[in-house]
């Protein structure tokens, strides 16, 4: 048995198909996953995200210190509430996890970093952390719920304590506002609007419960990797690792390059690498031959090179297998991927596939 | 708990096997099977008139998890194949043992007591979780 959520129970008694991600027995779907993702897709879903790992980062020593640990600047923060996507990157320019960090203020931060990457990341950050004056606190009694889709926000408000729902209902995207026991960030990992909320664990199941009332639909780890994938989003440990630096993972707009006197972890490799030029890039995959693209399948751009699909699966949206994959810089608008013994054609394109419920590449 | 027919026969990789009057083999894979699998989002199925060996590869279905592989129960030759199912392959996890079945075979020889009962697959999956 592994760890579990306060929402474990609710999952269960819902009939989900339970899975082990990253050491939590988590739902993977509550029956069809295919059906949660339209859901998102075409009106609201929601997860259970608390396996997800809440750092405050508190103290003087806070901002200097995320300055120097993330690749993305927390110096371009400047309103409370505003969040900021970001890798850690290890000596050699890979990537130790992707991660949102919030600003609360000039001495307080709020990092949400990956469940199943949880113990590495707080001993790098602990070992990192302990030239600077900061505090750093792990929050795992915390429960998190993801609510997205078009009509997320909208069911979700009425539900929000008293407290903070004018300030959530005028939040822009990729900004939070805060209670006192509440955290509401407009942010989401499925390309939809929505909400992702950070409460205390005795209220989780109830506000769960509240919102499945109000038509928002229960999904599993199913969709929310169908989900990610149309939407272009890199998964951690599949899209990049400590081994691939950010600039071969589709990551080059989330490394703050300015101001260049600013020496995060892992700068030297990456700079080296921008100036040389990646030999790698992340594109996206669309399967113009029947099947589904799989994880690690092989694929062949002619006379460019070899790459390998680091994604891949079947879009409900577009009906269409589609996938990201590692390839040499030179790939064109087509490749061959190696599927079971056979060759298929797939078309290249620019990432994401679909965002806010509408197809954005042309096959 | 998933649901297995008294009247059908079945594999050890989780085909289902019915015996129809005119001697042809009607196969399937099991509730349990697509259970595991999950949503169905492509079935790849044999040419009407192939012929293939006992446990040879006949056909794949590819779910949003996994491609598994499905196998010819016995040698002989594909009579028929769901062709439905090249625009609704999710009929397997809907009625597995009815509208969502594969393919037909006329048996080389129609000795099919190699294989299990429904309890005695019962067992063999209950066993294997």
């Amino acid at each position: 048995m592994g760890k579990q959520t306060a929402l474990y129970q609710t999952h269960v008694d819902s009939d989900a198909k339970i899975v082990d991600f990253g050491g939590w027995d988590m739902p993977l779907h509550y029956g069809s996953q295919i059906r949660e993702h339209h859901a998102v897709r075409g009106d609201a879903g929601m997860f259970d995200v608390s396996h997800m790992t809440v750092v405050d980062l508190l103290g003087g020593g806070a901002k200097p210190f995320l300055q120097h640990l993330l690749a993305n600047d927390v110096g371009r923060l400047k309103n409370p509430g505003k969040a900021l996507y970001s890798c850690m990157l290890n000596e050699s320019g890979g990537v130790v996890d992707d991660l949102i960090v919030y600003y609360r203020g000039e001495d307080n931060y709020r990092m949400v970093v990956n469940a199943a990457t949880r113990d590495k990341d707080m001993a790098w950050i602990t070992r990192h952390g302990k030239d600077f004056d900061l505090q750093i606190v792990e929050r795992p009694e915390l429960a998190m719920i993801a609510v997205q889709g078009p009509n997320a926000r909208a069911k979700t408000l009425p539900l929000l304590p008293d407290s903070i729902r004018d300030a959530c209902a005028a939040l822009k995207p990729f900004t939070s506002a805060a209670g006192e026991e509440w955290f509401v960030g407009r942010t989401g990992y499925t390309g939809e609007d929505g909400f992702e909320i950070i409460l205390p664990p005795d209220q989780a199941v109830n506000l769960w419960v509240r919102l499945a009332a109000a038509g928002v639909a229960p999904c599993g780890l199913g969709a929310r990797d169908t989900l990610r994938l149309e939407a272009g989003m890199n998964l951690y440990g599949s899209d990049m690792d400590e081994q691939t630096s950010p600039l071969e993972a589709g990551l080059g707009w989330t490394v703050a390059w300015e101001p260049t006197e600013r020496v995060f972890i892992g700068r030297g490799p990456l700079d080296a690498l921008r100036s040389s030029g990646a030999e790698k890039k992340l594109v996206g995959l669309v399967l113009r031959d029947r099947g589904v693209l799989r994880n690690h399948q092989a694929v062949l751009a002619e006379g460019c090179g070899e790459g390998e699909i680091t994604s891949g699966g079947f879009s409900p949206t577009m009906e269409k297998s589609i996938a990201m994959a590692r390839v040499p810089a030179c790939t064109g608008e087509t490749c061959t991927v190696e599927m079971r013994g056979k060759h298929a054609e797939a078309q290249v394109v620019k990432l994401p596939f679909v965002r806010q419920g509408k197809v954005l590449i042309e096959v | 708990m998933s649901e297995v027919p008294s009247e059908l026969k079945y594999t050890k990789s989780h085909e289902w096997i019915r015996v129809e009057d005119d001697g042809t083999l009607t196969v399937g894979i099991t509730d349990h099977a697509q259970d595991a699998l999950g949503d169905m989002v492509f079935v790849d199925l044999p040419e009407v008139g192939a012929s293939f060996g006992a446990a040879e590869e006949v056909a794949v279905v590819e779910s949003v998890k996994a491609a598994s592989d499905v196998y010819s129960p016995v040698a002989g030759n594909v009579v028929a194949v769901n062709e439905s199912l090249a625009d609704s392959p999710d009929t397997v996890n809907e009625d597995c043992y009815g509208g969502g079945w594969l393919f037909r075979l006329r048996p080389e020889d129609d000795d099919l007591g190699g294989f299990m009962d429904a309890d005695a697959y019962t067992e063999f999956t209950e066993n294997e979780d």
